[in-house]
């Protein structure tokens, strides 16, 4: 314990140490000579290019790919043009910029994924330099040409070429530049010889921060800082200029005496850092330069790569990879040699504790006196979290672990969290793994991302374990992993169809949230139709389902399943998609299998295609809804009689084919009256036409065209009742009495006489109603005089029929002046009930 | 009254009305600026329930319109339409709109309630107005008519779901009965009947396990599906309960009436809304009409008694008098006074011989006695051409209660039918014959066959693969079989009294139990449909029961358990909420009723006709 300040370096009011991290398992043969390297932040993967200018078809360049602990995860020869520079995205993606303009994407395990190109332009001016750079929209490419014009993306998802400005006395290739992203803006910073100029969309601006005098030499490098904070430059007279990167401040100017440009410079730096600083690399040495005009040098015997880090920097040679960064504050407290700070009281406490001491109890007293029990424990679980070793996490933990036997109300969310995550950080830092993430990247960048970069790199078994392990839902963890294995497992070349959808289906199971449907447009974009099929037969919603079967050609099947999800939209998607992929023939065949469908297509026809609706009849030798179908037709045809007769005929024909006599009859009768209304509508001008029977009998009554009136009675055969309904009322209300009477007597009333009675009355004549009364069959009598008003003839009536009910009724009618009428009648009730 | 103390509290469904406002500010501000909106004319009355005008003028819509087949007339450069997801109205849009023609440039956004349709989509887009419109969705599902009444305003299900076969709606509802078990849920158990109940409850079903639940304290118990084809004849009888009549008479629109000068007594019309806010109407609502009559007298008497108070009264009483109770009896007076004149009206239709006679023969079709009597009168009624709807209403009942008319019947009475009203009704007849409203006697043998074959396969899964001929031969009604399993008909030789009702028939003057209402109440009671499987098969089956997710039955007699949430799939009568409000009383229980939209005979008629395309 007493070696953990051995590597620490001071500078300034901070420490600077240096963590092994790996001895990488590579083995280069050149070292890091000649080769483009790209190694992602968060302990990303490393690619290398070797010798990347060699492009003779003989000897291709060499594109490997490791991970972080020098595990080769793939390597392949470089078969495109000359490449300018490698980078890697946020999704771990490899992005090589060719110097034609062009950018090709290839994944962890170096497959293509796609490209795309920076301009037309650029083809011929080529790339002279290019950066690839990541900012809160994603991973971005810049690049300056061969006419020294800048263009940019800031996000290769979403691709949107933006063509820089011209930068006034660019006769060359800048001396350095870098990408800024500010203000949610991404600009150049460029120097050119002393000159710095700042490129945003629309202008060039040169700008002059304060103390970086012209005079102090040409800018020949700079850095930005990782959060796009701090800005470095270097002069070619070895002057280091450290200020925030807006360019209206100075932090500090450190003359480095080193006239050579420096090959790499990059911020070390921590969130809430003592001391910002910044490393520079050159053949032989490695030199941090902080803010306290110090440096700490470190002599270097290979040559190195530096990845730059949220709160460090990477040191990656050819056999090992260090962290440098600034210790963190609460580790110096606790560590510092002779510290008195609480965490460090209680890691003595502990150590005496572990040997028996009584001491132990002394330090504790201590630390309680001050009060500053739970800040000791604190500082210690905190502490641990920055620790890579994991003796001095254990050391840590349990220290502070024994502090918190003796508070009684000390949450332990803060230890349980860091000790579980720390247990995660060490797996990961694995050099099989080889993420080596520290505490404050990790927090960073999320536990979702950590998964999705294992995920990326195939660690599916372990991604599952740590999300178990961190009881993170199914939706977000286990079900996540699961998807992209499958996905992955669906692309294996070597098994089955079988094989790979049982394997799929054994693991996946009925995860939530993993869409069967997905997995199986992953296997048809492989082309593996028949896996794909496999697949959607486990996807229990069918809605999913559909889309895929009609992108893989599979329409019947779509629309069973867009039937069985129960969702019309979709059914009428696949329907409308059917219609254009089909003819004719088929897609009815196929719509005829599918009552819903064809219910569904058939509304939509009644209201934008008739004429698809008959041919779907027909099709189906549907002869009732076709002849119904041309009943309808008819009656769009009210102005052309001729039209609408032969409509009719066909409707006629088609109820006969449907053996529907009934409905056949019906419509040549209708025919027959068209044409009767017609005749008369020419000769007399009556307005039939279109008119229902009753109705063209009633106004030809009305008109006085009785003769007409009683050859429609014989043609049609209407009911006797019918006809004397009508001609009763129309009589009457023409009020032609004699008339009436007339025909009352024409043939005995098959509607009886109290309908004339009834009907005279309600057109008020009193009168003539009476003249039936007396032909009112003699169970309705009572009713008859009644409605005449005729009191003493309706009880006359009940009384001759003996019927109480009768005379109830009649009572119930008469005035109470009317006292003879009433005892009459209750002397009748009487008798009648004795009976 | 002493029962409803004991009945649990319904759940608060004005919170339904404020989502659906909420939401519906939020998508008129999502087209900021001032803008006309243009609102199919049924969803007038909806809307004005959810936003009143001065609501949508606050969020800056400057003139109202309905979406007619006819040019935009509008002024302003926003134009936001407010409509159904019909096909024929999107139709209109595009033809209304000159503009693209004239190269106008306005903003249109149309708002699709309660869903968007693809159809309505691919229509715009087959127009070339897919780019120039936004469209959005305003998931307003259900409209509260009542504290116990939840309506989705949706008409058209009936003939689109029934006749049609499209099932476009069936999600809709889904979501509907989502959006209750999501606010008010979760229920314990769910029981149903029809197809159509049972594709809604798994479409719900899917929405629910799509969705993730919290555990809540559920307001409502059980919840029961019904499709309206399960029972034709309930909503084919004429009403006599006085909500129903009132519907039946004046067409209550969105729980709202309105009275003409035949009932005001003065020269305008007067809109009521008919709920139980109105304290004379939430008393005579479920009433008999018989009974209402002297009801009515007996409160004027009352309220005569009130005013005559202030006779006796000094200048302090009079004070309280006049700022406590008179406004409430003004407002009551003014209440009353309609009602009175409603009665009055109703009286004078309906009192004349022809209605009782209407109701004997409907009675005598239910309890299945002269029925050659009964085809008479009918023919009679259509001979003198007395309503078009009525004559085929009678005509249907006819044919559910007697299983089919005779041919001889069937033609003779067909052919009448067409003489007096035209034609194009053989396509009516079509439609009625379709949904098994009005068919022809098979010879007997024959169909049993068929029948049992048919049976198969409808309970098949396939049924689906079933044409539309075979499906319409499966729904031979059994109302006779039904009628004496489940006991319907009350023995006629008793003395009906209808002011103190025995049993839910009193709803239609003690001759018939509504079937939907009785087989409603037997699952209930049987907590399953077990015991009552010979029912289901004269149902041609789909019925289902299953447990909810909850093991809230745990406490099976908690307040909410013994609330009841009905759902008609096609629409529900009046009546028949009328007989359930009976039932929750004498269970104990309390009944919500959702339906697709309230439903009479004559809705239900008109809704099949075939005159009209």
């Amino acid at each position: 314990m007493a070696f953990i300040t051995a590597n620490w370096n001071p500078l300034g009011e901070a420490f600077y140490r240096k963590t092994d991290l790996y001895e990488m398992s590579w083995n280069l043969q050149d070292g890091l000579r000649d080769s483009l390297v790209a190694a992602a932040p968060y302990g990303g993967p490393i690619a290398f290019l070797r010798e990347p200018h060699r492009c003779s078809p003989s000897s291709r360049p060499l594109l490997e790919i490791y991970s972080s602990s020098g595990v080769q995860i793939t390597s392949f020869p470089w078969k495109s043009g000359p490449v300018v520079q490698l980078g890697w995205t946020v999704s771990d993606e490899l992005l090589c910029v060719q110097k034609d303009g062009t950018v090709l994407i290839y994944d962890l395990f170096g497959s293509f994924k796609r490209h795309f190109s920076l301009g037309q332009e650029v083809v011929q001016t080529q790339v002279l330099e290019a950066k690839v750079f990541h900012s809160p929209y994603g991973t971005g490419v810049a690049i300056v040409t061969g006419s020294y014009r800048f263009t940019l993306a800031t996000n290769i998802d979403d691709l949107k070429l933006r063509r820089l400005p011209e930068v006034p006395g660019l006769h060359g290739k800048p001396s350095s530049w870098v990408v800024l992203t500010q203000d949610r803006q991404t600009k150049v910073l460029l120097s050119n010889g002393p000159e710095l100029y700042i490129l945003d969309n629309t202008s060039c601006t040169a700008v002059c921060p304060p103390g970086v005098s012209p005079l102090s030499g040409s800018i020949v490098h700079m850095s930005v800082s990782f959060s796009y904070k701090y800005l470095a430059l270097f002069t070619d007279t070895g002057h280091l200029w450290l200020g925030p990167s807006h360019l209206q401040d100075e932090l500090i100017k450190v003359d480095t005496k080193k006239m050579t440009t420096p090959k790499q410079m990059v911020w070390c730096r921590r969130p809430q850092s003592q001391q910002p600083s910044v490393v520079l690399l050159w053949d032989r040495l490695l030199l941090v330069a902080g803010v306290c005009r110090d440096t700490v040098q470190f002599p270097i015997e290979e040559p190195c790569v530096l990845v730059g880090e949220l709160d460090g920097v990477r040191i990656i040679s050819s056999t090992n990879q260090e962290l440098l960064q600034e210790v963190p504050l609460v580790c110096q407290e606790i560590f510092k040699i002779a510290s008195m700070a609480p965490g460090a009281l209680l890691l003595e406490a502990h150590r005496e504790y572990e040997k028996c001491s009584q001491k132990a109890d002394e330090y504790l007293r201590e630390i309680k006196e001050q009060s500053m029990l739970g800040e000791s424990v604190r500082q210690c679980v905190e502490a641990a979290a920055h620790e890579y070793d994991t003796n001095t996490q254990k050391s840590l933990l349990r220290a502070a672990s024994f502090g918190k036997c003796f508070l009684t109300d000390y949450s332990p969310d803060q230890f349980v969290s860091t000790c579980r995550e720390l247990r995660v950080l060490n797996a990961v830092r694995e050099a099989g793994v080889g993420l080596p993430l520290t505490h404050t990247q990790f927090k960073q960048m999320t536990l979702q991302v950590l998964i999705d970069r294992l995920v990326y790199r195939r660690l599916y078994p372990l991604a599952i374990e740590i999300c178990r392990y961190l009881k993170i839902p199914d939706y977000q963890g286990v079900s996540r992993v699961l998807k992209h294995w499958a996905s992955c497992k669906v692309q294996q070349k070597d098994l089955s169809d079988e094989a790979i959808a049982r394997a799929v289906c054994v693991k996946v199971g009925d995860s939530p949230g993993v869409s069967y449907s997905h997995i199986a447009a992953k296997a048809y974009e492989c082309g593996r139709p028949e896996l794909a099929i496999k697949l959607l037969d486990f996807e229990a919603r069918s809605g999913e389902q559909v889309p895929l079967l009609l992108k893989m050609k599979r329409s019947q099947l779509a629309l069973s399943k867009a039937v069985e999800s129960g969702d019309t939209d979709l059914v009428y998607t696949v329907v409308s998609y059917l219609k254009s992929e089909m003819n004719r023939g088929d897609f009815f065949m196929t719509l005829r299998n599918q009552p819903v469908a064809l219910s569904l297509y058939r509304q939509f026809c009644k209201l934008q295609e008739q004429e698809t609706l008959k041919d779907l009849y027909n099709q189906d030798d549907d002869h009732q809804e076709l002849a119904n179908y041309y009943v309808t037709a008819s009656y769009r045809e009210k102005q052309r009689l001729e039209s609408r007769l032969s409509l009719l005929q066909s409707a006629v024909d088609e109820y006969n084919k449907a053996k529907n006599e009934f409905a056949a009859k019906a419509t040549e009768d209708e025919m027959r009256l068209l044409r009767f209304q017609r005749k008369l509508d020419d000769e007399k001008g009556a307005g039939l036409l279109g008119l229902s029977l009753q109705a063209t009998m009633e106004a030809l009554l009305a008109l006085g065209l009785h003769k007409q009136a009683e050859q429609l009675y014989r043609d049609f055969r209407v009911p006797d009742k019918r006809y004397w309904w009508l001609k009763l009322k129309s009589l009457a209300e023409k009020e032609e009495w004699e008339e009436l009477e007339k025909f009352s007597k024409s043939k005995k009333s098959p509607i009886g006489y109290l309908a004339f009675v009834e009907v005279c009355i309600k057109c008020n004549n009193k009168y003539e109603a009476k003249k039936y009364v007396s032909k009112v069959t003699p169970e309705q009598k009572v009713k008859a005089h009644l409605a005449v008003s005729d009191l003493e003839g309706a009880a006359d009536a009940a009384i001759e029929r003996r019927n109480e009910s009768e005379m109830v009724v009649v009572l119930s009618r008469c005035p109470a002046s009317d006292r003879l009428l009433i005892e009459r009648l209750n002397r009748a009730r009487a008798t009648a009930a004795k009976k | 009254l002493a029962e409803l103390a004991d009945s649990p509290e319904l759940p608060d469904f004005s919170l339904l009305k404020r989502l659906a406002r909420d939401q519906l500010i939020y998508l008129l501000e999502q087209l900021p600026g001032k803008k006309d909106l243009f609102i199919e004319a049924d969803l007038m009355s909806p809307l004005d329930r959810i936003a009143n005008v001065s609501t949508l003028k606050q969020h800056e819509v400057d003139k109202l319109y309905k979406v007619e087949y006819k040019p935009i007339i509008s002024t302003s450069d926003q134009v936001c339409f407010l409509i159904r997801p019909r096909i024929q109205t999107v139709k209109w849009i595009y033809v209304a709109n000159a503009d693209k023609a004239a190269g106008k440039f306005r903003r249109y956004k149309i708002i699709f309630t309660p869903q968007k349709f693809y159809a309505c989509e691919a229509v715009l887009e087959e127009q070339g107005l897919f780019g120039d419109v936004t469209t959005d969705e305003w998931a307003f599902y259900l409209l509260p008519l009542d504290d116990d009444i939840i309506s989705l305003e949706l008409p058209e299900f009936f003939r689109d779901n029934f006749l049609a076969g499209d099932q476009r709606w069936v999600r809709t509802v889904g979501s509907a009965l989502h959006l209750l078990h999501s606010i008010y849920g979760p229920f314990s158990k769910i029981y149903g009947i029809g197809r159509c109940a049972k594709m809604a409850y798994e479409s719900w079903k899917e929405q629910v396990e799509e969705g993730d639940t919290k555990a809540r304290q559920a307001e409502i118990g059980n919840a029961f599906l019904i499709d309206r084809d399960v029972d034709y004849i309930t909503p084919l009888c004429s009403q006599v309960v006085y909500e129903g009549l009132v519907d039946d008479i004046f067409r209550i629109k969105c729980g709202c009436v309105e009275f003409g000068h035949d009932v005001t007594s003065s020269d305008k019309s007067v809109k009521v809304m008919l709920n139980s806010q109105d304290k004379v109407f939430s008393e005579i609502r479920n009433e008999h009409f018989s009974n209402v009559f002297s009801f009515l007298s007996q409160k004027a008497r009352n309220l005569q008694t009130a005013y005559d108070k202030r006779r006796g009264m000094d200048i302090k009483q009079m004070k309280t008098f006049v700022s406590e109770e008179l406004k409430g009896l003004k407002q009551e007076h003014r209440l009353l006074s309609l009602h009175i004149g409603a009665c009055e009206s109703i009286m004078k239709k309906k009192t004349k011989q022809d209605f009782q006679e209407l109701l004997k023969t409907e009675h005598s079709l239910l309890e299945g006695f002269e029925i050659r009597e009964c085809i008479s009168f009918i023919e009679e009624h259509i001979n003198r051409q007395v309503s078009m709807i009525e004559s085929l209403r009678l005509l249907c009942l006819l044919s559910i209660t007697e299983n089919g008319l005779l041919p001889k019947d069937f033609r003779a009475l067909k052919a009448q039918y067409l003489q007096s009203y035209g034609v194009d009704h053989l396509l009516t007849f079509a439609n009625l014959r379709q949904l098994g409203l009005l068919v022809e006697q098979q010879p007997g043998e024959t169909l049993t066959v068929m029948e049992s074959k048919v049976g198969k396969l409808v309970n098949d899964k396939t049924a689906g693969k079933l044409t539309d001929a075979f499906s319409s031969l499966a729904k031979k009604s059994h109302f006779r079989a039904l009628s004496r399993k489940l006991n319907l008909v009350p023995k006629s030789d008793e003395e009906y009294d209808l002011r103190v009702p025995r049993d839910m028939a009193y709803i239609f003057s003690g001759a018939y139990i509504p079937l939907s209402c009785k087989l409603i109440e037997q699952v209930l009671e049987r907590d399953s449909w077990t015991g009552l499987e010979e029912v289901t098969k004269l149902l041609n089956g789909h019925e289902f029961a299953f447990t909810g997710s909850n093991g809230a039955d745990l406490r099976a007699k908690s307040d909410a358990q013994r609330i009841i949430l009905v759902m008609f799939l096609g629409g529900c009568t009046f009546s028949e909420i009328s007989a359930l409000r009976f039932l929750g009383r004498e269970r104990g229980y309390k009944f919500i009723v959702v339906t697709t939209a309230i439903t009479n005979s004559s809705r239900l008629i008109e809704a099949l006709l075939g005159n009209k395309v």
